[in-house]
This record gives C-alpha cells, structure tokens and sequence, in this order.
C-alpha cells in the first residue's frame, strides 16, 4: 500500500456523488453531513447537467472547502469538448444529453471552468487503517460504469490490486450500492445528489463512511429530502426539459436509460 | 487472487517483443492491437451449430456446419475459473445457437456466480420452460442475464427471407414471453436497409415489439460482416475496405473488441467471435496464454469493425480514455 505522510487519516467522511447542478440538494445534504460531525466531505464530480444554473454549486463546495475529483461531465465542460463523454448512441438519449450539455456548458462561467479544470482525477485518503481511492467513474477511467449488476467481485479486486487501495469510492452511474469482500476490501458507489435513484422517491442519496480500525468501513447510505419542487420549479424558468423535471418530481428516470444493465433497467418504471 | 497478474491497465498485458518494437510480426504490414485488459470474455458455446441457417451468417452457422463443435459445461467451467484470477467484467455465449447447448442453464448458472452474462440467441427454440429456468437463474443472482435475440426486420417477409420461414413469429414469441418474465430482451438486428430508412425502422420495431406485450424495447443495430454466407448474399469486401498502419495512427484502439476481449472455442481461443473461420486469428490454447498475443488488423472484417467500434458489445463500444 502506497505509505505517504501527505496522505490525510479521517474516521468519518460523507462522499457526494454526481451534484447535476441540484444546488438545493447539494445544500442539504451539506447541513445533513454537518449534523454527523463529519471529518471531511469529498465530491466525485460532474458539478453540472441536467439541473438549472449550473455557477450556483460552486460556492456551496468551495464554502464548505469540499475537495472535488474531476467527473467526465466536468473534463468536458472544462476543456470545451463537443460532448458530456457519457458515450450515449439511442438518438433520444443524446437528444436530452446534447440539450443538457449545451445549456450547462453556455451557463457555466470562465471562472467555474478554470477551477474545474484543477480537479484532480482521484483522492487518496486514509479511513482508519484502511488506504482509501475516491475517483468518479473506476480508477481507471472516469466514464466507466460500474453497476452493481455488471460488476464482478474479482473485477474490482483487480481493481482495488491494481490501483493499491482497499476501498474503493466512485460515482457516475447515479445509483448507490456497496459490496465488501475478503479481508477489509470494499467498493462503494456512493449515488447522486443531482437526481433520484430510480426508485419512484423523490429523496437523493449520499454516503457516510465510519472507520472501523483494519475491517471495512461502516457505509450508511443516506437519503436528502429537499425542496424538490422549488428545484422543479426552476428548471421550468430555464426552460429544462419537461422529462427532467418529472424525474425530479416523481423519482423515476426518463432519459439517458440505454446505459442501463437489464436488471437495474427493470427495476426503474421506463 | 495473486497479486502477480497483469494490471487492468494498458501496457502490461502486451508482449515484449511488441513493448520494445522488436516484435517480428511487427514487421507485417497490417497493424497489430494489444489487449488493454480482458474485460469482456465470449464463449463459442454452441460451435457453428445452428437450428436455422441464416442467410447473412458471417460464419455460415448452420445444422450441419460442424467446424466447432459444443462446448461443454467442464470446458466453460474451466476458462470462469482462469477468468476470474484475469479481472473479466463481462462473459457473452454465442454460437451457433446456444440453447441448442444441452447444458446451456448450467452453464448460466455457473457463470452468473461470477459475474454478469449475455446470451445471443435467435429465441426459436426458447419454451416457457427455458423462459421460467432463466427467470430462476435471474432471481437467484446479483448479476444480470442480458438475452439478445435476433430479429432481422419488422415483417416476417423481411425477416424470413434472410432468418428462414418461420423464425420471425417463434422469435417474437420468446420475446412475448421473455418481457412477461420480467426480462427486457436486446434485439439486434442488421442493418439490410438505407440509412434513409433507420429512424421509420425502429418506429415500426417498437410497434411491432409493443404489440407482442414488450414496451421498454432495447434495439441495437448491427452493420452487415461481408463475410460467410453475407458475402454470398450480398457482396463481399472490397480491396479497400482494410485497416491499414495509418488508418490506425491517431485512432483510439479501445473503441476495437479485440482490444478487451478474446473468445474461447471447444478447440483454442480467438481475438474476437467474429474472426472465427480464420485460423490466424487464434491466439492460443488457454486464455491465460492468449491475453498477451496481439490481436493482427489482417482480416478484411476488422474494416467493418474500425468503422463501427465493438459491435458485439452490448453497450456501444469501449468508450474512449479519459485522458
């Protein structure tokens, strides 16, 4: 494991996953950590899509001195590709990712992109005795997905052998799950705070982990109620897509679904 | 798990010879792709054994055709073991047809232990008994079991005239029943029409799929291999139609299958399962052995694939790095 005095020890972290541009939960969730006498907060990117006024999360992490990992929607909103690399072919999913990808891009000031652009694409940290790597999609490319259906146990050994850490922290697919294995190894995709996880709820997801010495962590994944409607109503002033809005609003997803394995597919309504 | 295997990422997975660009096929006009990282595992598990004998096969799979022949649970068994230690995320089962492989749900079960599985399948000869003991092995794991079934038009005149009589409407019936069982099938189908015309297809393919009961329909499209029996039905390639050094200069070699897969047969492992009549492409007798020869752009359907990116994937293809 990789022993370097610069790398921070925490016994208590609330990891934040894709924030869309869901200010209002953002928020949230930020007090709701606060509350849980976290040590540290950490967010695994994509600052921007999907929600409105994308420039309104950035003095929320920088107040809250969150330290950010770069997602894929942030490399390209930074460095002015066509494109939010998701890696979309159904003509309707790029449809609603090009019209987010615009309008976060045309919204997004010089300024926000700079800073985004500093973003590292992985943290190391230590949790207990355990080495930590927080990254958005896998450590090895920031656009994979990793479901918790299409991901086998040996995969992300591999993984965690492979990049020299123990638990291993990512995002980018929007939906939260965790699996420990062998002696002290854990995987934890902490969810999104930007949109619902597909479960007919309103509600977003974080997760807390608390260090438990050489086992894996304690991971509670917790669920932030906020002003989902006063979020809704503000897409709709920046003319947002009506689909967009309704999965904010009911909890469901309506775009972006080709991504999907089958299991997690049959598991949403669309 | 040993901690003396390859790493996922790229570079240490490649041959000495071609890390240090003194490899003597290197010296071969067609270029040559390295394996990045085994993701994607296939199965040639039903051979070239086929129920129907469709006319755009680019391996000419029929009832007769038995090159390769069925790989039994033992062999599969063997090669999920090698796997895991090697990082496979995803294993895919083709043939031929797979539900002709007797011991094709036990070999699904043993798989979806591991990880998540695909099965390519024309669904002709899938009764609701095979429909139920797939449901089973769905339920019983945390991985999903993806059934791509074949569908080749949204007409049984259009389907039939390339799948045989008959093979549209049992088609459509296993997916009636599969949707009912809670699955959401992919169906593939290759492209036989203009561009022109895509977009009135999948409107029809929706239709068509709503009406036997399965609404969320999952298409993929696939561009024709002229290779096999689609050379004899259509053309062949033409002599420019190769991947060549500098076509391969600025091009990202994961958006190719061969740059994250290999597909073990009853008889040695191949680059991919689309290069399967062609003995250059085998790579070795055991996977272990296989992930560190190059895959070589030879072969005229690597053109196809250089256009396209990883057809065979259920997902569109490797997305590209990062960084």
């Amino acid at each position: 494991m990789i022993a370097d005095s610069t790398i921070p020890t925490f016994g208590r972290v609330a990891v934040f996953g894709g924030i869309y541009s869901n200010h209002l939960a953002l928020a949230a969730a930020i007090e709701d950590a606060r509350a849980r006498a976290v040590d540290a907060m950490l967010c695994l990117g994509d600052l921007g899509a999907f929600g409105p006024n994308p420039n309104k999360v950035f003095p929320l992490l920088r107040d809250s001195g969150i330290r950010v990992v770069m997602g894929n929607y942030d490399d390209s909103i930074a460095r002015g590709l066509d494109d939010c690399q998701c890696g979309y072919t159904d003509p309707r999913d790029n449809h609603y990712a090009r019209l987010s990808y615009r309008y976060t891009f045309a919204k997004t000031s010089p300024e926000n992109r700079e800073w985004m652009a500093s973003f590292p694409s992985d943290i190391r940290f230590r949790l207990g005795g355990l080495s930590v790597l927080a990254f958005h999609g896998s450590p090895r490319r920031a656009n994979e997905f990793l479901w918790e259906s299409t991901t086998p146990t040996h995969f992300l050994d591999k993984l965690a052998d492979d990049h020299e850490a123990d638990v291993l922290l990512g995002t980018h697919t929007g939906l939260h799950w965790s699996r420990s294995w062998g002696p002290g190894r854990a995987y934890v995709n902490v969810g999104a705070l930007g949109r619902p996880a597909n479960d007919g709820r309103p509600e977003v997801w974080y997760a807390v982990l608390s260090a438990r010495g050489r086992d894996v962590p304690d991971v509670e994944f917790v669920p932030v109620s906020y002003d989902h409607e006063a979020l809704a109503e503000e897409m709709r002033c920046e003319e947002l897509p009506e689909e967009f809005i309704e999965t904010i609003l009911t909890g469901w997803w309506t775009t972006c679904l080709e991504i999907l394995p089958g299991k997690e597919r049959a598991a949403g309504r669309f | 798990m040993t901690k003396a295997l390859p790493s996922l990422d790229s570079g240490e997975l490649a041959p000495r010879g071609a890390q240090d660009g003194t490899s003597a096929r290197a010296a071969a006009d067609a270029p040559e792709v390295l394996l990045r990282a085994l993701d994607q595992l296939w199965f040639q598990v039903a051979g070239t054994i086929c129920n129907l004998r469709c006319r755009h096969c680019f391996i000419s799979c029929s009832p007769e055709n038995h090159s390769f022949w069925f790989m039994s649970r033992d062999e599969v068994g063997a090669a999920l073991e090698e796997s895991a230690a090697l990082g496979v995320k995803e294993y895919y089962f083709t043939g031929g047809e797979p539900f002709m492989n007797r011991e094709m749900i036990g070999i699904l079960e043993d798989t979806l232990r591991l990880g998540p599985a695909t099965v390519l399948t024309n669904a002709t000869i899938m009764p609701q008994r095979t429909v139920d003991e797939l449901r089973r092995l769905s339920r019983a794991s945390r991985y999903t079991l993806e059934l791509r079934v074949s569908i080749d038009g949204v007409t049984a005149e259009m389907n039939d005239a390339i799948r045989g009589e008959g093979s549209f409407d049992r088609a459509l019936g296993a997916v009636s029943r599969l949707a009912a069982a809670g699955f959401l099938p992919i169906i593939t189908t290759m492209q036989s029409w203009d561009d022109r015309e895509t977009d009135g297809i999948l409107v029809a393919f929706r239709a068509l799929l709503a009406g036997v009961g399965y609404d969320r329909a999952r298409l993929k499209i696939l561009p024709p291999l002229h290779i096999g029996a689609e050379a004899e039905r259509t053309r062949g390639y033409r002599d420019v139609e190769r991947v060549t050094r500098e076509m391969m200069a600025d091009y990202p070699a994961e958006l190719l299958l061969c740059s994250g897969a290999r597909l073990v047969t009853g008889s040695g492992v191949w680059v991919c399962p689309i290069l399967l009549d062609d003995p250059t492409a085998r790579v070795g007798d055991t996977l272990t052995e296989s992930v560190h020869a190059p895959a070589r752009l030879d072969a005229q359907a690597c053109y196809t694939c250089w256009v396209n990116g990883a057809i065979c994937s259920n997902m569109p293809g490797f997305t590209a790095d990062f960084t």
